[in-house]
Parts: C-alpha cells; sequence; structure tokens
C-alpha cells in the first residue's frame, strides 16, 4: 500500500509542480492543501488526468480551525475525500478560503456532481460559500434558521428553542431556557504526559 | 386547448412509504415526475457537533443512532479512525467478531431493505418472514450486546468483551405451553456460536423461499425491471456506493479492494448487476446475503478453534479488567483517569472507510491532541443516494417514486445525522 501511495505523491508532485502544497503522506493517507486560486482547475486535472482519475467525490466537508490547539492560519477550510477506482487510491484535498469573514471557495459540482448536497451542508453549517454553486441552499437546518450551527462560537445549546405555546395556539420561538453545561473539560496534555519519570 | 400547469405535491415528511422524516417536494406533469426535490434535515441531531463536546469514548453510542436499521458497522467505521490516530493493534479474536458482527448486520439491514420494498410497492408477504429472520439476529445481538439495537459494543482497541457461553432462554407463560418452549429453546441450548451456527444453516433456506415469493414475481418484475435506471458513469460521478453502485456493473467493494480487519482472510464473491435498475440492486442485496452467510460461517468456525483477548492491553485506551484494578495501584489510576478525562488521541486526521450495508460509511476524525474530538465529519452512503433521486425518478410515474425511494436503502437517521 505504502508503494502505491508513493507513486501518488510523486504523480502529484509531477503532474502540478508548485500550483499545490505539499503532498503529505501521514497514518497511510495522503493529503494537499492547494491554493483557493488553483483549487478549481487542479480538482478538474484530478477528476480528468487518466495518471490519477479519481473518478468519485466520496465526501466534502467544512471545518472551522479557530480553536484548534496551536493553529495560525486561515479559519475555514473545505476538505474533500477523493477516491479513485481505477487506481484504488484515496486522496484527501483541502481548500483554505482566503477571508474569514466571508469564505468563499470554488465549487466542484460542475464536475463531481455529488458536491452538491455536500457543499451545501458545508454553506449550511459553516457559511462556507461555493462559487459557481447554483443551488446553495440551506439543507440540514430548519427552514428560517439563522446562523451556522457547526462554527465553533456557536454554542452547542443554540440561540431559540421550539415550544408549543397554548395562548396563541401554535408553535413559537423562544430563547433557550438551559445553561449549556460541560462535565469532562476539554484538555490537550503536554507531550511528557503520563510517561512516568518516577516523579509524579 | 386548455392551460395545463405542472403540479406540485409533497411527499411526506410523514409517509409510510417514505422511510422515516423525508420530505420529498414532486413537480408532476400530469402522473409524470418533473423534478424531485427532497428536503431532510428533519432528523438532525447535530451528532458531529455533540461529538465535539464529549469525549472519544462518549461519541461511539451516537454512531449507532446514525442507521438505525444495521447498528454496529457504523461504529466500526468510528473505531477503525481512532484506532489509525492512536496506532493501537486489534486483537485478531476481535476483528473476526467484527467481521462476524457486521456481516450479520448486513443480513440484517438488506432483509429489512427488501422486506419494507416489497411492502411498499404491493408485496405485503414478504416483510412477514425478512422480520421472522431479523428476530433471530437481534436475539444475537441482545445476547452480545445486552440491547437488541443499539448495542455500543465495539471500542477503539477491540470489542467490549467476548462472545458469551449461553443464549437467553424462553420461559413458559400463558401464551407458550411447555412444548413450545422446548421447540423454541432447542436452537438456544449451546452457546451463541451455535445458535449462530444454527441459524446460518436455516438461512440459505429461507433466501430461496424469498426467491420463490419475488423473483420470478410477474409483479415485482413490472414493478422493479427498468425503474431507476443509472449507469455506472452516472453512478460514479453522483458517489453511489454499495449496492448502488455494484448494481450498475462496478465491481467495488472496500471488503476486497481495500480490506481491513481480517476480511482479506474471507472467501466470498461480490454480486454485480448489469442493467443498473431496481430490479438487479434487489439481485445483488438477496446474493450479498448469501455472501455475508458464508462468512459468517467461517467466522464462526475460526472463533470456535482460536480463543484469545478480544481488547488491546493497552491501557491508556481500554480499561484494564475489573480483577487487575481491584489489585494494582497502577490499574486503579488508568481506570480512573480513561472514564474520567477520557483517552487523547495524538493529533491528527484519519479518514476510515468500512463497506457498510447502504455503500461507503466514512469517518473522517480530526483531532488536536485532546480528550474530545475536534471534528468528526460522517460521510454515510445515503447523503448521495438520497441526492441523486432528482435524476433517478425523473419521467418516471409517480407510483415508481416509491419503488425507487426503496431500492436505494434509504434511512433518513443515515442521511441526516
Amino acid at each position: 500500500m505504502s508503494a502505491k501511495l508513493d507513486r501518488l505523491v510523486r504523480q502529484l508532485k509531477e503532474s502540478f509542480g508548485d500550483r499545490i502544497g505539499e503532498p503529505v503522506l501521514a497514518l497511510g493517507e495522503v493529503t494537499v492543501a492547494i491554493p483557493a486560486e488553483n483549487y478549481l482547475e487542479a480538482m478538474r486535472r484530478l477528476h480528468d488526468d487518466p495518471a490519477l482519475r479519481f473518478e468519485q467525490l466520496m465526501d466534502l466537508s467544512g471545518i472551522d480551525y479557530s480553536e484548534y490547539t496551536g493553529y495560525q492560519g486561515k479559519r475555514f477550510a473545505a476538505v474533500s475525500q477523493l477516491l479513485s477506482i481505477t487506481h484504488n487510491w484515496r486522496l484527501r484535498v483541502k481548500v483554505f478560503a482566503p477571508d474569514d469573514d466571508f469564505p468563499v471557495v470554488a465549487s466542484v459540482t460542475e464536475i463531481w456532481n455529488s458536491g452538491n448536497w455536500y457543499e451545501r451542508e458545508a454553506f449550511d453549517l459553516f457559511g462556507i460559500h461555493f462559487e459557481g454553486h447554483v443551488d446553495l441552499r440551506r439543507i440540514l437546518t430548519d427552514y428560517g434558521f439563522v446562523g451556522h450551527p457547526f462554527r465553533k462560537d456557536f454554542p452547542i445549546s443554540g440561540y431559540v428553542e421550539m415550544r408549543y405555546d397554548p395562548e396563541q395556539k401554535r408553535v413559537i420561538y423562544q430563547p433557550v431556557t438551559i445553561e449549556p453545561r460541560e462535565v469532562t473539560p476539554r484538555i490537550v496534555r503536554e507531550a511528557s504526559y503520563g510517561k512516568g519519570d518516577g516523579r509524579g | 386547448m386548455a392551460d395545463v400547469k405542472n403540479y406540485t405535491i409533497n411527499f411526506g415528511p410523514q409517509h409510510p412509504a417514505a422511510h422515516g422524516v423525508l420530505r420529498l417536494v414532486l413537480e408532476l406533469d400530469g402522473e409524470v415526475i418533473v423534478r424531485a426535490d427532497p428536503h431532510i434535515g428533519l432528523l438532525h441531531r447535530g451528532t458531529e457537533k455533540l461529538a465535539e463536546t464529549r469525549t472519544w469514548l462518549q461519541t461511539l453510542p451516537y454512531l449507532d443512532r446514525l442507521d438505525y436499521t444495521s447498528m454496529l458497522p457504523s461504529e466500526h467505521a468510528y473505531c477503525l479512525a481512532v484506532e489509525r490516530l492512536l496506532g493501537v493493534a486489534v486483537p485478531i479474536r476481535a476483528q473476526y467478531i467484527r467481521v462476524m458482527i457486521d456481516e450479520m448486520s448486513r443480513i440484517l439491514n438488506h432483509l429489512l431493505s427488501i422486506g419494507t420494498h416489497a411492502l411498499d410497492i404491493g408485496a405485503m408477504t414478504m416483510v412477514l418472514y425478512t422480520f421472522r429472520e431479523r428476530e433471530d439476529i437481534f436475539d444475537v445481538l441482545e445476547a452480545l450486546t445486552g440491547i437488541r439495537m443499539h448495542g455500543a459494543y465495539y471500542r477503539p482497541g477491540g470489542v467490549y468483551r467476548d462472545l458469551p457461553d449461553q443464549m437467553p432462554k424462553y420461559k413458559e407463560n400463558k401464551f407458550k405451553n411447555a412444548q413450545t418452549v422446548k421447540e423454541l429453546n432447542e436452537a438456544r441450548s449451546g452457546s451463541l456460536l451455535d445458535f449462530l451456527e444454527d441459524f446460518t444453516k436455516r438461512f440459505p433456506v429461507y433466501l430461496s423461499e424469498y426467491h420463490t415469493l419475488l423473483t420470478d414475481n410477474r409483479i415485482w418484475k413490472q414493478r422493479t425491471v427498468g425503474i431507476g435506471v443509472i449507469s455506472p458513469e452516472r453512478a460514479l460521478n453522483m458517489g453511489f456506493s454499495g449496492p448502488m453502485l455494484r448494481g450498475s456493473g462496478i465491481e467495488w467493494d472496500l471488503r476486497k479492494k481495500q480490506p481491513y480487519e481480517v476480511y482479506d482472510r474471507m472467501d466470498f464473491d461480490i454480486p454485480v448487476g448489469v442493467n443498473g435498475d431496481t430490479y438487479d440492486r434487489y439481485l445483488v442485496r438477496m446474493e450479498e446475503m448469501f455472501q455475508s452467510n458464508r462468512i459468517i460461517q467461517q467466522c464462526i468456525d475460526w472463533l470456535r478453534k482460536n480463543p484469545g483477548p478480544v481488547i488491546t492491553d493497552d491501557h491508556k485506551v481500554a480499561p484494564p479488567s475489573r480483577e487487575k484494578m481491584k489489585g494494582s495501584m497502577e490499574e486503579l489510576i488508568h481506570h480512573f483517569k480513561l472514564f474520567s478525562e477520557g483517552m487523547h488521541v495524538p493529533a491528527g486526521e484519519a479518514y476510515a472507510a468500512i463497506e457498510h450495508p447502504k455503500g461507503e460509511m466514512g469517518v473522517w476524525a480530526v483531532s488536536d491532541g485532546a480528550n474530545k474530538p475536534y471534528r468528526i465529519k460522517l460521510h454515510t452512503a445515503g447523503i448521495p443516494h438520497l441526492a441523486g433521486v432528482d435524476e433517478l425518478v425523473r419521467g418516471h410515474m409517480l407510483a415508481d417514486a416509491t419503488a425507487i425511494i426503496g431500492t436505494i436503502d434509504l434511512v433518513l437517521g443515515d442521511v441526516d445525522r
């Protein structure tokens, strides 16, 4: 498997040169970051080039890196998992949106039609806009939902809750009445933690 | 000439043939569907967001709730992703148990899928038979995990416990007399493996019963042959996987092509369709059940001969045994840390995919070294399949919409996450 992935890394370097980031081979998977300006062209080549031939876009998702430990850089990225049936290999492509306040990346729906719903989902949950997408509607959240729930600054309990109001005889929205509660805090330990130097 | 306008109807969200809460807005020209716009998200629970606020282990049971017709394989994908990040090895016996359960779930899933599909398009009898067999598999799952459906049985590093030595038995009551109870308990007198082996021997007979009921049935063929045809090129482009892709003639199965666990030691075949229509996908699913049955038999055989540990002995990942915990301070600390703070997964990202009964189920896990996931993305096979419904139903009659929703094996818990 590893020899095959080395071949993929070589092929990527050969096909794209410095128009894409350095391919990284880790944990048996290849990841490559592509600058937003070269993204659409590179994705088309990944699909069409017989030496690469990624027929399937298995997944595309947004990610908000704003609270990633020790991370400095652009906040939003759209991450695709590509699969080639011909060569039986996978590739993960990351594209970072250049503007944190109004994240926009190109849409790949034209190349892989499966991108349609994945991009709608990333738009809905993260507020990433996909330029060239013909039908960028919300998909998972409620009709008339405000905000992008998977951003890290969106609370897990949300902002509004829904209940039936017996006086107005209809369902109404009201501000949430529950307090967010964290039972186990989120902890990142230092590298040497628990290695046991005899003093702890 | 009168002015004729297209008619728009809502299919669902509360429709028995919508397999859950799917709202399908159909634009009709007479009785022909011009456009279908599925509205999903009515069952959205935010599993991925919830995972970010739970520890790695607390996240696991949420995965069961995705696809509630084949529960445990979803956990499998999650465990594979976490294991890859952690770099822990899974004991070989646990791998066999996982494969066996995955295949049981495949039978479970396809039985429901075919049973309800037939029910939706008018063959009432099928569902009565398939649910009879599902009951046997639920009994196995109950004996194994304690719960019929949402087992929470897989763990990063193995499985929760070894196979039980005995099956629960029926007791006499006012509905079942001594003779009935004796007959029912006959297969349950031995261990779980004995019961399952008995099931795998009975199952091919059941399968041939289903074939008698449906495969050459004229009405069934009229409702399925040539309905929802998808070419291999389009199926690839739309991200289809599993039986939806194989029905179009592409021999692609992760169990063979990118084998995980012990699938490379198993002897089984991959059925493929020819025409890419609803009938071919039905045949693919039927044959897959037969192949799963073969895999289960091979697993039972191996599991009988090879006892051993079922979870890793790395106590940073899996808890020590109760006995050790009571006797050793270090093990007690391990246990306490694991269940309060949880395991720490090294920073990095991994995408693990398995051949879920419905297609490719992938988990993209991102960790920044904390005791909770930074981001989990769940790719379930249902999403691209449902997204492709528009193309599949275009130009078909309204009644065929039900046949097509049945053939994509839709479960909304899986699509909405």
